[in-house]
């Protein structure tokens, strides 16, 4: 277990779109590994056969009826917006020339 | 009476009852509570924001309604405050993160139409950990929250900025939220009554989450009778949000009004063992020894699986909240970094700059959790040992009415002391945390303060949409000893 004690603090801080500084990265380090430590608890439990649990009440297939509501206009879905122009977000090209 | 100093330190159904009799408007209440705020808000900093003209001219509609005789019910014209992370329409929602800095919400929440509806004068932003991941709102952006009791103290966390508004007779009445005993545990440390509900018995639209399949909205209060109020009025289905569970909801208020038989009690062994400090034990043993008394029984019951609860959450809540989190992106209505050159950078830049230290540590973990090779060993595991988790207490509850423990196992805690463990700080919330995996109804009720005057809380956890007995079992001992009523020196 001791591979999964240390992560790539690299590789995951990419999947979760977060960008460290070198600082945090080197105190992230220890601290996850610490946790992960303490995680490793959970592969001692004999959860042969156990169905997971997703919700504590599980509920399936919610309906709703297929009909037209109120939605926000354009101008209150972008308030927030960090930029926006012409009733639309802008952001940086995502396509390369 | 319309004395400023009288009026903040009333209860919820005893500023209802004045305001029904005449003895003061809605916006004399409302103007001592904006007061008390003024004068000790600086030291507690319970409040991230408020909107004093906003709650003025709310309770003057409250008032208006009552002199035309069109007052709606128990909660018109009573203030009730939210915590930073649950939508109000215009108003701002930081989640005490500056990636929300000047955020504000384009429509109410749920709770928030309810509490409207029911004329309460909705203002008053509070303070938490950022987006609700801590235990002691010292992961807030904006500063820490601290003890009314001991200012060199925490109020528990996430949702402390809603405990301590009620400690400090800011408002009489608070939302929390309550992941993994983000309501109860910083209302045990803070000396007021806090309440979850059973998952599904609170729609959670409009709440900014966190862990979707563990959060739910409660009522923070002096007494265990104004949670029972305030739950009623926010409770019940919204097609809104589809985990919301689809019954009608009792009244909450109605049904503390009868005798309650006494019943049977469950006192988990494992919950008793080590890491519970002296004070605590004290306490919870007189609180045991008072229930007795009223001739409750007392059962021993076993939930073996108490020490996987720490590891179970952490692994379910990071993972939920790293796929939660990955909306604030910079993109549509988040602080963007001014650093980002492309797309990948928006998200990574926005992130890394507007999220802090804790946030950042659960999303990353939560992504390994769920990242390829990782996930049977890690997400996968923790949903099934959940399952162990819900099945030992549907056992403990085929002998046992309600289960009594310690909320917390300790009192308050100094600044700085747990803030740089991690692990440390999770077991802050090792006796609250199992209830949310289990989906259960649990409240923490003030119960004694320590030698040096800090307040402890004891926790029942009741049975699935079982609110109404939990809130009598609790009720019975409150109206007794009353703990929350007692104020502290500001």
């Amino acid at each position: 277990m001791s591979e999964e004690s240390s992560m790539d603090i690299d590789y995951v801080a990419n999947l979760a779109r977060i960008e460290l500084t070198a600082e945090e990265r080197q105190k992230f380090q220890g601290q996850l590994g610490d946790v992960l430590k303490y995680f490793e608890k959970l592969q001692e439990v004999d959860v042969e056969g156990v169905e997971p649990t997703a919700h504590a009440f599980p509920r399936y297939n919610v309906w709703d009826e297929d009909v037209a509501v109120e939605g926000f206009s354009a101008e209150e879905a972008l308030l927030n917006a960090p930029k926006a122009r012409s009733e639309q977000v802008v952001v940086p090209k995502v396509v390369e020339e | 009476m319309s004395d400023h100093s009288e009026i903040f330190s009333l209860t919820g159904l005893e500023i209802s009852q004045g305001l029904a009799e005449g003895k003061f408007s809605s916006e004399e209440v409302t103007q001592a509570f904006i007061s008390r705020i003024k004068e000790v808000d600086e030291k507690v900093h319970a409040f991230l924001s408020y909107d004093e003209d906003d709650m003025l001219e709310q309770a003057k509609s409250s008032d208006n309604r009552r002199s035309t005789g069109q007052a709606i019910g128990p909660l018109d014209g009573v203030p009730v405050c939210l915590k930073d992370v649950i939508s109000a329409k215009g108003q701002p929602l930081t989640a005490a993160s500056k990636i929300l800095e000047n955020y504000r919400s384009p429509y109410d929440a749920t709770v928030t139409v309810k509490l409207k509806q029911a004329g309460a004068v909705v203002g008053g932003r509070l303070n938490l950990d950022e987006f609700a991941m801590g235990s002691s709102t010292e992961n807030s952006a904006y500063g820490p929250t601290r003890n009314p009791w001991d200012l060199e103290r925490v109020p528990g966390g996430s949702s402390g900025g809603s405990s301590a508004a009620v400690a400090a007779r800011e408002t009489p009445l608070t939302l929390g939220s309550d992941t993994g005993g983000s309501i109860r545990q910083p209302a045990s440390l803070c000396g007021v009554v806090g309440m979850k509900p059973t998952y599904g018995r609170v729609s959670r639209y409009g709440l900014a989450a966190f862990a979707s399949s563990l959060d739910q909205i409660g009522p923070f209060s002096q007494t265990v009778e104004d949670a029972a109020l305030l739950l009623e009025t926010i409770s019940g289905h919204d097609p809104l949000d589809s985990t919301s569970y689809p019954a009608s909801v009792p009244g909450y208020l109605n049904a503390l009004k009868g005798k309650l038989e006494p019943c049977k009690l469950g006192l988990p062994k494992e919950f008793f063992g080590e890491g519970m400090d002296d004070e605590v034990r004290k306490a919870i043993d007189q609180a045991i020894a008072w229930y007795k008394e009223q001739g409750y029984e007392m059962v021993e019951i076993s939930l073996p699986t108490t020490d996987l609860s720490v590891p179970v959450y952490y692994v379910i809540a990071t993972a939920e909240a790293s796929s939660n989190l990955a909306r604030y992106d910079g993109i549509r209505y988040t602080k963007r970094s001014e650093h980002s050159e492309n797309a990948i950078d928006v998200y990574a830049k926005s992130r890394g700059e507007g999220f802090g230290e804790e946030v950042k540590r659960r999303c990353i973990l939560g992504a390994y959790g769920l990242s390829s090779g990782y996930y049977d060993a890690y997400y996968l595991r923790a949903q099934k040992t959940r399952t162990l988790i819900r099945n030992d207490f549907e056992k403990a509850f085929q002998k046992v009415d309600a289960i009594l423990t310690p909320t917390s196992p300790t009192p308050a805690f100094k600044f700085g002391e747990k803030s740089e463990d991690p692990i440390s700080m999770y077991l802050s919330d090792i006796y609250t945390i199992s209830t949310n995996l289990a989906g259960l109804p649990g409240i923490s009720v003030p119960c004694g303060f320590s030698e040096n005057g800090l307040p402890i809380g004891m926790q029942l956890i009741g049975q699935a949409f079982e609110e109404e007995k939990l809130l009598a079992i609790a009720h019975a001992y409150d109206r007794e000893l009353q703990y929350g009523c007692k104020q502290p020196n500001l």
